[in-house]
């Protein structure tokens, strides 16, 4: 950092930037000018604002190229931008966990990829994130092996390879690859469902900037019409059917998309390495010395027909509903064996993912069915007052009556998912029934222990017991154990650190309600 | 019983987590009544300005609602506090942080002093009042910061000072 005015010198982003940024901009504001050029002057200053905000854009892309420079020292990479305010984003090169090179359409086309440094603090926000929009492919594959590896990154010959993916070189253990057939999983997944109301939005936004009025054509007036002339059941039936049949083509598409050439890898320097797209390529590396643990999930979808996906808990990275956008997916839905030998694979030790899990017992299975119970029972309830109160019509309570049943089906699932165990080193929680999860952390990175005890909870002896971690989603529960079991769960899992506030019965319980 | 644990029975039935062992100031009492009064009287002054403005809904039930609010209150004021105080509770050792908080609701949270990373404290305005501090203990986890509410500030000064010293004798990332 002393040498720093003189050894390493500010580098620019690609050229090729210039091309993109203004095309990007255009693109964006696509809907607002195409109401400028087909309603013209008519009606509002709309579409007139629509286009002003894009030349803002492309102004304001042209100066964040002109603006941008990053450089890297032997001990940070820093990235400094803006005009009129000056900000420099340092980053040591031993904080970097995970090093993401994405290659957007166009980005693909003019051979550019982005890269995104990301850090332990990344997951509690992106004011922090270190991004590269974008750099010449191979810079970039040169880039992520300097950084992940710590070496010079001067091999022209594998810059030459680096160059026709941005995916980088394949080399290393390949853990998984997508096979053709794991296409079907792809309409199991409810991205799909959020395709459609995301295109459904943009359908309607649409209209609205046309001023389209759907019963003046021919073929939207004679849908238009058949919509208004149909009995209500059936007209929720057949939107039903176009819903699911929308939502399964959109997912299989979604899944290709983002899935195509999926492959996992583990590279000699320790690290993963998870190339995959089909129009957008995206390549995550990713320091196995940063693993937390493992995640199997499976989605009650994807559960039915028997697939699941492996999730990796990493600092640095997120997980859960981000996991496709945030990197830390380790296999899209698959089928479950396949997913089971990934979670092993990674995590190098099978027991995890094999042992049978220990139940929590009678008190957990009847706190599962309460919860799960009361809630619809007010629903109901409430159905039921305004039905003698406001005249609902006599059907809705009745046919309420089905989400008790459905509300004790999924307690029956939850309970089933619930359990924990110890073996290997390793701390195994499941649980959930919409998405059923099991968690392997080794022991090793877990940095504490939360204790919680509801009123409820209290009262027929049970404990949530989270571990919580520096990965994933930073806390992993344990729920409704009974509270002895979590005391020997925690004590067994990190010897040592419970041990001076242990006490045998003989002694003085201090039980908390007591006090 | 935790067949899987390697723990055996006899021990799971005999060992217990003990409470923290210290309380915090019994000052803690009247500022947590305090700060909690405030949210009901806010509660209470809306109602007030409301029928002042005459809406006509409240017109017809405030007879129900400012009793009801007020009993809620009273409730709460006079339970809530005292229940935290017995609940409250703190430990420090060279090893570990244990801390208990809460009272409908309770919660211990362990943190070893090796992951420690960061340790602040800080007054409100209500705390400075009751020359109270609280000490907030924070992991590499997002989950679970340690936090001891309603210390007198003396205690949580040497907290700190203890904290701070035994955490830079800790090497690494603490992750």
């Amino acid at each position: 950092m002393t040498r720093a005015d003189d050894v390493p010198e500010w580098r620019r982003l690609s050229t090729r930037m210039l091309v993109i940024h203004p095309v990007q901009a255009l693109i964006q504001s696509v809907p607002a000018l195409a109401g400028l050029l087909i309603a013209g002057t008519t009606s509002g200053n709309g579409p007139l604002w629509g286009a002003l905000g894009a030349a803002a854009a492309v102004v304001l892309g042209l100066l964040r190229w002109f603006t941008t420079r990053y450089r890297i020292s032997p001990e940070q990479v820093q990235v400094r931008r803006g005009l009129l305010r000056r900000r420099v984003v340092s980053v040591p090169r031993d904080r970097i966990r995970t090093v993401d090179v994405t290659a957007p359409p166009m980005h693909r086309l003019l051979g550019l990829a982005r890269v995104s440094v990301g850090t332990g603090r990344s997951d509690r926000g992106r004011s922090d994130e270190l991004r590269l929009d974008a750099l010449a492919a191979p810079v970039a594959a040169e880039l992520r092996d300097e950084l992940l590896h710590r070496r010079p990154a001067a091999r022209t010959g594998e810059v030459v390879a680096a160059a026709e993916a941005p995916a980088g070189p394949p080399t290393g253990t390949e853990l998984a690859r997508l096979s053709p057939r794991w296409i079907g999983y792809g309409p199991f997944t409810l991205s799909g469902l959020v395709t459609v109301g995301v295109v459904a939005a943009f359908l309607s936004r649409l209209v609205n900037e046309f001023h389209v009025d759907p019963t003046k054509y021919g073929a939207t007036r004679e849908v238009t019409d058949r919509v208004l002339h149909t009995p209500v059941p059936i007209l929720v039936l057949e939107v039903l059917v176009v819903l699911v049949v929308l939502a399964a083509v959109a997912g299989t598409a979604g899944y290709v998309l983002a899935f195509w050439n999926f492959r996992l890898s583990r590279l000699p320097g320790g690290t993963l390495h998870i190339t995959r797209g089909l129009i957008t390529t995206r390549a995550v590396t990713l320091e196995e010395r940063r693993l937390r643990g493992v995640e199997l999930s499976e989605p009650m979808l994807l559960r039915a027909v028997r697939g699941a996906r492996c999730i990796a808990i990493a600092t640095g990275l997120r997980v859960g509903r981000g996991a496709e956008r945030g990197g830390s997916l380790l296999l899209p839905s698959a089928p479950r064996a396949e997913a089971h030998r990934v979670a092993v694979a990674v995590l190098g030790r099978p027991a995890p993912f094999t042992v049978p899990l220990t139940p929590h017992g009678p008190r957990a299975r009847r706190r599962r069915y309460t919860r799960a119970l009361w809630p619809c029972l007010v629903v109901v309830a409430a159905l039921a007052l305004l039905w003698l109160l406001v005249g609902l019509p006599g059907w809705v309570p009745q046919a309420s009556v089905v989400l008790l049943v459905l509300a004790a089906l999924v307690a029956t699932d939850r309970y089933r998912s619930l359990g924990h165990a110890l073996v290997d080193g390793t701390l195994v929680t499941g649980r959930g029934s919409l998405v059923r999860r099991r968690c392997a952390l080794p022991t090793d990175g877990i940095i504490g222990w939360t204790v919680r005890r509801s009123f409820f909870q209290r009262r027929a002896g049970l404990a949530t017991l989270t571990a919580t971690t520096a990965g994933g989603e930073q806390r992993y529960p344990v729920q409704d154990i009974a509270l002895d079991d979590a005391t020997a769960l925690a004590d067994a899992a990190i010897p040592g650190l419970l041990t001076p506030f242990l006490e045998t019965a003989a002694g003085p319980v201090r039980s908390t309600v007591e006090a | 019983m935790c067949h899987r644990c390697g723990v055996s029975d006899e021990a799971v039935q005999a060992v217990r987590l003990r409470a923290p062992r210290h309380r915090v100031s019994r000052r803690a009492i009247g500022y947590w009544t305090v700060r909690a009064g405030l949210g009901w009287l806010v509660l209470l002054a809306a109602q007030i300005v409301a029928l002042v403005l005459g809406w006509s809904w409240l017109r017809d039930w405030w007879t129900v609602t400012v009793p009801v609010t007020v009993l809620l209150a009273a409730v709460h004021l006079i339970v809530m506090p005292q229940w935290r105080y017995r609940v409250h509770r703190w430990e420090v050792t060279t090893e570990a942080v244990y801390t208990q908080a809460g009272w409908f609701n309770q919660e211990r949270r362990i943190a070893p002093v090796s992951r420690i990373q960061t340790v602040d404290t800080d007054r409100g305005p209500f705390e400075q009042v009751f020359r109270l501090s609280n000490v907030t203990v924070t992991t590499a986890s997002a989950a679970g910061p340690l936090r001891i509410d309603g210390l007198d500030r003396e205690t949580a000064d040497q907290l700190v000072e203890q904290l701070t010293a035994d955490t830079q004798a800790e090497r690494g990332d603490a992750t």
